[in-house]
């Protein structure tokens, strides 16, 4: 409680932390209400396929059929932003998770043991590191075939390299305290020791770095969407939804903005989603990064 | 200092080694038939594949592919390229200059409204420039690159009809490959320039201000963070308050003492710019359909032009490590603590 109370302490002074708990609050919620807000049509297998009225190529404007009017071959946009939303959390959940959990697990592997072990994996973070991060992604999909699944593994496997040398940097730092020596002497196991001693307590810079990246993640996934490497078609996904507005950027004549929509709604919502992350990942940083009080 | 460089030009073929073995292993991935199309130079070959499998041991362990592979690129056949119509080789050198121009174009605005606004928010912290400026850092740095290039080209193609994507109209790419156009620099608008075409060089110009506009947004956050943040520290410290109890114009102390230290970081970084720069080429140039090496490796990706996935990812890796290079030696002639003390 004393804990909350001191995290809120923070906040209060910090309206750009505050729109950012309310930017994720908001679409969690439309996340968790997506089967009342956008109810799938009775008899539909898959709650994350777009319904489709028609196949007709242009988009409709928004109407009170549908609030956010069709992209083209006439997906609700509607449907496609509200069950996006539950697709873009969970991407940037899992793969974020995944990445941690293999940075934490490797990174601290290399810390512990150092020698050959830390050499071989450093050198490997190297190297992946070599490539700008969308770079490898886009190859890695590509050579996989175009899925929502493979996008995923792709950007864990250009996300985890940073935290792995961030936990080796404070594991190396954590395993010469009292501590552990203590902990071997009693004759604790290696696994035991970096369990649970050392990985507890260098783990925080990791978690900070973590929140902070949410954005970008969340972005890179998009892009590789966009490109048309994610989900298949008719998927809820934001990425994908911005890339069937690509063809309608120009409108008609006399009217240049008649498919404004098709940009605009699927844009603005991945710009608060990695905007909202953004926001938290600062606030997080500052409620536990002890030097910035 | 020599030392240093060394040390870290020694490096660099071991990184090439790994680069190149990770890609190679990707690969492997696809099935020998895909594989091939990495030896194929000529469509009229694609007759014979089952024999260049077997020539080329696709069917062997991936040591040895990977070792019959680096005795080819070494040779500098690095195969044909479906998506860009070319052999690999021509095509980098066709692509690489526009993706260098474009980035070129875009990193000295960041770099100048970057350190402008990161020293106006330290100096003015917690001011209306301070929130101002921190605000939209803040959301360059949340907008997706293709979210803002669709909404320009929407707003400044589609409605004003000011800044159309590609690199330039048809008059003018008849003329910049004609016979009596000379490419001095590979740069476009330079060498319009110097070939005293006015008119071609305004064209060319024009279609590089959406694409290094998106570019400028969507990367200078990181920039006027960082500057701000090390300004800051630098105000505080002993000496600045020393040179303000001496009565120095706070001009002088901001732009001699405190700037002049601040900028260490901010000129390491500024290669980190230019790497960032390399990534975000690959969405933007794929928007507005400029024809660089990002939208070559994003078009050679969705068709599974193999050929042009490596010869657009190693290059991409190529110049990425390069720009690391160029930081750490930056570090070491700005900073006189690591130019002395190793």
């Amino acid at each position: 409680m004393a804990k909350l109370k001191s995290i809120w302490k923070v906040l209060k002074h910090r309206p750009m932390s505050l729109l950012g708990f309310g930017l994720i609050g908001f679409f969690l919620s439309v996340a968790l209400l997506a089967p009342v807000l956008a109810p799938p049509e009775a008899g539909s297998r898959d709650s994350y396929i777009i319904p489709q009225s028609g196949y007709s190529p242009d988009p409709v404007r928004p109407s009170k059929e549908h609030w956010f009017g069709t992209t083209e071959q006439q997906y609700d946009l509607y449907y496609g932003m509200v069950w996006g939303t539950r697709t873009a959390f969970s991407v940037a959940l899992k793969v974020v998770g995944f990445s941690v959990c293999v940075g934490i697990l490797l990174g601290g592997a290399a810390g512990f043991y150092g020698g050959w072990i830390d050499e071989l994996l450093m050198r490997f973070t190297d190297v992946i590191l070599a490539f700008p991060d969308i770079v490898l992604a886009v190859v890695i999909v590509a050579v996989r075939g175009p899925s929502l699944e493979n996008v995923m593994i792709a950007v864990t496997a250009v996300s985890w390299p940073s935290y792995a040398r961030l936990m080796r940097g404070d594991v190396m730092s954590v395993k010469e305290r009292d501590f552990v020596a203590a902990a071997r002497a009693i004759g604790a196991s290696d696994a035991r020791i970096l369990f649970r001693h050392i990985i507890p307590n260098s783990i925080y810079p990791v978690l900070v770095v973590a929140s902070l990246s949410m954005g970008r993640i969340v972005i890179t996934a998009a892009a590789l969407s966009f490109l048309g490497l994610g989900a298949p078609l008719g998927y809820a996904d934001w990425g994908q939804l911005i890339s069937l507005s690509r063809n309608w950027i120009l409108g008609s004549a006399g009217n240049p903005f008649e498919y404004w929509h098709t940009v605009f709604i699927p844009g603005i919502a991945i710009f608060l989603f990695v905007l909202g992350w953004n926001l938290l990942g600062d606030a997080v940083r500052d409620i536990l990064d002890p030097r910035q009080k | 200092m020599l030392k240093f460089c060394l040390k870290r030009l020694a490096f660099l073929p071991f990184v090439m080694f790994g680069v190149t073995a990770l890609l190679f292993s990707c690969l492997q991935f696809l099935s020998p038939e895909m594989r091939a199309s990495l030896y194929i130079k000529d469509p009229r070959q694609l007759s014979q594949l089952e024999a260049v499998i077997e020539k080329h041991g696709l069917r062997k362990p991936v040591y040895i592919q990977y070792g019959l592979w680096l005795k080819q690129v070494a040779r500098g056949e690095l195969g044909y390229s479906e998506t860009a119509k070319m052999p690999v080789a021509q095509a980098v050198k066709a692509f690489f200059p526009a993706t260098f121009e474009l980035t070129l174009i875009a990193f000295f605005p960041i770099m100048i409204v970057g350190v402008y606004f990161g020293v106006l928010s330290a100096v003015y912290k917690d001011k209306l420039i301070d929130h101002v400026s921190r605000f939209v850092a803040i959301t360059g740095y949340s907008l997706p690159s293709f979210v803002l290039g669709l909404l320009l080209l929407m707003v400044f193609y589609g409605r004003l009809h000011w800044f159309p994507p590609g690199r330039y109209d048809l008059a003018t790419d008849m003329l910049v490959h004609a016979d009596s156009f000379r490419h001095w620099t590979g740069l476009l608008t330079l060498d319009c320039l110097l070939n005293g075409e006015g008119k071609a060089f305004l064209t060319v110009a024009k279609h590089m201000v959406l694409p290094a506009t998106t570019l400028l947004y969507i990367s200078v956050a990181l920039l006027l963070r960082i500057t701000r943040s090390t300004m800051l520290e630098e105000l505080s410290k002993d000496y600045v308050r020393t040179a303000r109890a001496k009565g120095l114009p706070e001009k002088v102390i901001i732009r001699k003492h405190a700037l002049a230290n601040a900028l260490i970081p901010v000129v390491t970084l500024s290669s980190l710019m230019f790497i960032g720069l390399l990534g975000g080429v690959v969405i933007t140039e794929t928007v507005f359909d400029f024809p660089g090496i990002g939208r070559w490796g994003v078009q050679a990706a969705q068709q599974l032009d193999i050929p042009g996935v490596l010869g657009s990812t190693l290059l991409a890796a190529f110049l990425f490590v390069m720009a690391n290079l160029v930081s750490d030696l930056l570090y070491a002639v700005v900073d006189p603590r690591i130019r002395v003390g190793n």
